[in-house]
Parts: C-alpha cells; structure tokens; sequence
C-alpha cells in the first residue's frame, strides 16, 4: 500500500500557514529573536516565540476555552484540513506528537481558565480531536525530540494495516518557563541564535510551533496535485549510551537510516537532500556529522531548519518534514541559517545558499532526541 | 508470524510479581521509593545509576530486570521497546516546578529536568540491556493491549525483531503500575513462560 502526505499546515513566528513559513525560510528570514520576558526566563536569552500580534491575527485568546498550546493544534489542523477534500472521518485518525503538551497549566503562576486536569496528554488531544469531530479515541506520542516522526510513521503503520484510511498527524509545544528554565540548567541555549553544523556553535535556540500533515492511502483527496508527497518508510532506534547526550559513534542514528533505507529499497547514494536534526549543540551535530559520513552520505545536501524556528521539540519531526516536503516539489534547497564555517569533525555538505535544483526524488529526515532515541524517514516525490 | 509472551512482570503497590509468582509483597505499606529500594537489594542488582532515576524510571528498570532473568544475552539490534504510560513524568515535572517557583530561590537542576519526559524510562531500560531496536511512548489512560498488540505485531512484521518489551508503566504521586511483557518471534526453551500473543494478551491469568 501507498501512504502519501496531501496537505499541510505549520504555525509558528514564521507565519500561519505552509505557504508563509515556506516563504520566510526560502527569504532566510528567522524567527528566533531576543526574548526579554521574565515570564519565561529571568534573563534574555535567545529563542523563537509567537507574539501579541501573531497571536491576534490567528485569534489567539487567553480569555479560551482552549489553551495556548490547544489553539494552536486547533488552527494547524484547520488549516492542513482547509487543503483537502473532505476526509471521512469515521475512516480519520488523530496523531498528536508533544513533549510537555499544557505544561503550562502546572505552572503556580497560570491564570487561565483552564482545568489542570489538561496538562494530561491524552485529556489535551481528546480536547483537540473532539473539537473536529473525529470520533475515535487519539494516540498520542511522546518520545522527546523524535516524537513528530514517531507520529509520521505510527499514521503509516496503521493506515497500511487497513485499521484507518486517513491520519491528521500534528506535532506542537509551546516555549515555556519550564523547558527554557531545563535546557539553561542543562547550560545547552546559545547566547545567540543557534549555528547548527557552525565551528562557534554554541547551543540551541528553542522555539515554538505546531505542524500538520493529513496523510492518506488516498492520493486524489489532495486540492492540488503538487502538495502530495509519498511516505516511504521509517524507521527509529536508540543509542543504549546516554539519557541526555548522543553517542560519540552515532550507531543509533545509523541503525535507523540503515533501515529507513532498507525498507524504501534504497541506498544511500539514492537520497538527493537530507533534512537533518541539527540543533547546534556540540555533540548533537559532531554526531551527526559522523553518522552520515560512515553511511557514505556526507556528499549529499544537508540543512538544518532550527536555524530558522528553533528546536520546535515535538513539532520539530512534523513541520520540518513539511518544509523538506515543500523544497521536494519545488525543487530548491534552502541554505542551512546560521552555518558558516564547518564545525564537526567529519565533512557534511550543508547548504550555504538557497539553490535551485533539477530534480528531488527521494529525501531522508532524520531527528535524534533525549533518551538515545533516533528516526529516520525517506518521502518520495511524485 | 508466531509470536510469544515469554515472561511476563508487575509491580503495584501491593507486590512485584513474575510470571505469575510473587517476588517481594510490599501490602501498599511502603510508597515506591522505598518499595523500589527495596526490590533493588532483594534482586541483588548491582547497578549504582539507579539511585539517580526518577520513580518512573525506577519503576521500568525493575519491572524489566524482573522480566529479563532468564536472558543471558540478546542482540540488542533486534530488541525493541512499545511502551504506555499514562501521567508522563509527573511526578519530575512537578520537581522541576518546585525548583522554579521562587525568584529569589530559583534553582532548576538538570539531574531533575532530564527526567522530565516519559520516553527516559525507555531511553534506561535500552542502556541497561543495550537495546538498540525502536522505542516508542505511547499515552493511554490505562493499558490499552489493542493498540499495543497491533502495534507491536506489525513492527515484528515489518522489521524482523526477535524480541519487543511492551506493557503500561506508569507512575503519579497516588498510584502506579509497571506491567510489563517480553514478546518474542523466537524460540527459547529456557522462557519462563510460553503464551499466545494476541489483542487479549493482558488477560493472562496464571
């Protein structure tokens, strides 16, 4: 069975749809910004947050019923759903991949309407899904950093076992205090906006965004032709090395490549561009680095997006697939934002200019996150 | 494929049990973290990064030790991991919380704030049996063995694991369960137990 991807949606201080967030990274335009809010940090510090006027202008409300976080999925999905024809939604499941979901609502300092009770994942996507009807009961992923490619590849795992024809995957998080206050601890944000790939990469940037992709067994629901893209495979592993860090090795990250390809039927020398993770942390990226070189893959385009929303946690797998996506069909490849100088230990080819390029078949993401854990997935253009 | 439960665990409040025989009993007398001490000593494990785990954690790694006894080794490749839990990592969140609260007083620490994502107990197990196969977190108000048995068959099916822990661990400040079961596309005569694996595998009745 085919499983294909046929309407999007990405949110985030880039814009409120696909097209404007397409359109600000092709312009490389970022949404990472000095924060000066003690809201969320005592200091400044650097990072990718939606503001008043953004908010308004997709009617953000604090006075809801639904919370920041529960806004944000409900316009993405909206949105995504705008550019379909109308999917059965008896035959619709909904994927939400987060990290923290409404942590926010265990904070003393929130003043919400909301109960506390929807700080639980499962009660914040049963929020969501009723919101558009969707009548059977969500699945959730929480895998750290991985979870929006987790979610990518559970919708094609149950879509090609016949258990649903369509998937509504949305991957969100919200900056908060608490995971701003986490990663400072952990001394991992850059004092500027993040470098990914950089020899001065200092860190991360964190941002935040939701992204939707509606993906289906069913190619024609697309509006139009061009948004549709094939899932190919996927595949995740983990490190077994570390909870916080990545291996010195990059074994986990070669082990899902390895049988994200293997289940395309592809090799290495197949893939025309890698969306990688990225996210500008010394070891992240040396590992990285080293990973696609033992694969033999550090000749092929790489970029990485964080450059320009930061590292998006559970949306980062979704919205950054959704750009690779977009790049795919229009054939171009947008520079890495904040790469200069190569900074890891084994060559990559990062992309220092937005090009065009004759043609884009296959294109292999990968995310890595805390707990050792790894994916990869290959998309097919059409 | 054939598929088998080949060793089954639980810890509640009331006892840890294998395969259907109870190992320590606690009677809801001790709150976890001294249950779990507990186990920890009784099963005689040597393994000093266990003290530095949330209960969460905590909970996965024993429940894990408890269903791996009769493994003497195992290619980590072809091990994976699908998990359900319910409450995430509460109980460090709230920790984390607690650290940020005061201004003057404010503290946040990365020994807690690493523990604050439900996969890390997946992320322990994989680094104490060196698993390198696919793991996965899944929420779910209670141990929904449906989905989990779907799941888990079509990875089996998909990507030729010889071996999958799944179950529901789950940890808050009034409750927790760690329900774990190995599955297993091979034979191994020295398994403790030897099951069908299906939609109502949870229903194992000893």
């Amino acid at each position: 069975m085919e499983v294909y991807s046929v309407a999007d949606n990405i949110v985030s201080p880039l814009g409120a749809d696909t097209a404007a967030n397409y359109k600000a990274c092709r312009g490389g335009i970022s949404g990472i910004a000095k924060v000066d809010d003690s809201t969320y940090y005592p200091e400044p510090f650097y990072g990718a947050a939606l503001n008043a006027d953004q908010k308004k202008t997709i009617h953000i409300s604090e006075e809801s019923d639904f919370t920041f976080l529960e806004q944000l999925f409900i316009h993405s999905i909206s949105d995504a759903l705008s550019h379909t024809h109308d999917l059965d939604k008896k035959r619709t499941l909904l994927v939400v991949s987060t990290t923290k979901g409404n942590i926010d609502l265990l904070s003393d300092n929130y003043k919400g309407l909301v109960d506390k009770k929807r700080s639980e994942l499962m009660t914040m996507a049963r929020t969501i899904a009723s919101q558009f009807e969707l009548p059977h009961s969500p699945i959730v992923v929480s895998n750290a950093c991985i979870s929006g490619l987790s979610a990518i590849i559970t919708a094609k795992k149950l879509i090609e076992l016949g258990q649903y024809d369509h998937a509504i995957v949305s991957g969100g998080d919200m900056l908060s205090e608490f995971v701003v206050s986490g990663f400072q601890s952990l001394k991992a944000i850059s004092d500027e906006p993040c470098r990914p790939y950089d020899t001065r990469r200092k860190g991360i940037s964190l941002g935040e965004a939701c992204g939707t992709m509606i993906i289906t067994r069913d190619a024609e629901l697309a509006k139009e032709k061009k948004q549709v893209s094939r899932i190919l495979s996927g595949s995740q592993s983990n490190d077994a090395n570390h909870i916080s860090g990545p291996s010195r090795t990059g074994e986990g990250l070669k082990l899902a490549v390895q049988r994200a390809l293997n289940q395309a039927d592809i090799t290495a020398r197949d893939i025309d561009y890698i969306s990688a993770h990225g996210t500008a942390t010394v070891f992240n990226d040396e590992m990285e680095a080293i990973a696609f070189d033992a694969l033999g893959m550090s000749n092929i385009p790489l970029n990485s997006l964080k450059g320009y929303f930061g590292h998006t946690l559970g949306a980062a797998g979704v919205i950054e697939s959704i750009i690779a996506i977009k790049q795919m069909r229009e054939n171009e490849l947008i520079a890495s934002k904040g790469f200069q100088a190569a900074g890891t230990s084994k060559d990559l080819n990062v992309i220092t200019e937005m090009n065009a390029i004759g043609g884009c078949e296959y294109i292999l993401k990968t995310t890595s996150g805390f707990g050792g854990c790894n994916a990869a997935v290959v998309y097919k253009s059409i | 494929m054939k598929l088998q439960i080949q060793a089954h665990s639980i810890i509640t409040p009331a006892s840890a049990q294998a395969n259907g025989e109870l190992v320590l009993s606690n009677d809801r007398k001790h709150p976890f973290n001294l249950f779990g001490k507990e186990l920890y000593r009784y099963l005689s494990i040597q393994y000093p990064k266990f003290f530095k785990m949330d209960e969460l954690c905590q909970l996965a790694f024993l429940g894990t030790e408890l269903l791996t006894t009769h493994i003497e080794n195992w290619n980590g490749d072809k091990v994976a991991i699908v998990l359900g839990n319910r409450s995430a990592s509460l109980s460090s969140d709230k920790r984390h919380y607690q650290s940020i609260a005061d201004r003057d007083n404010y503290f946040p620490s990365p020994a807690v704030f690493v523990y604050t994502l439900p996969n890390i107990m997946l992320g322990e197990m994989c680094i104490r049996y060196k698993i390198t196969g696919e793991n996965t977190c899944f929420m779910m108000d209670r141990m929904d063995a449906v989905f989990l048995y779907t799941y888990v068959r079509q990875l089996f099916e998909e990507e030729q694991y010889h071996y999958c822990i799944t179950g529901f661990v789950n940890y808050s400040d009034d409750a927790y369960v760690g329900e774990l079961y190995l599955v297993s596309s091979q034979k191994n005569t020295n398994a403790p137990l030897s099951r069908g694996f299906d939609k109502n595998f949870n229903q194992i009745i000893f």
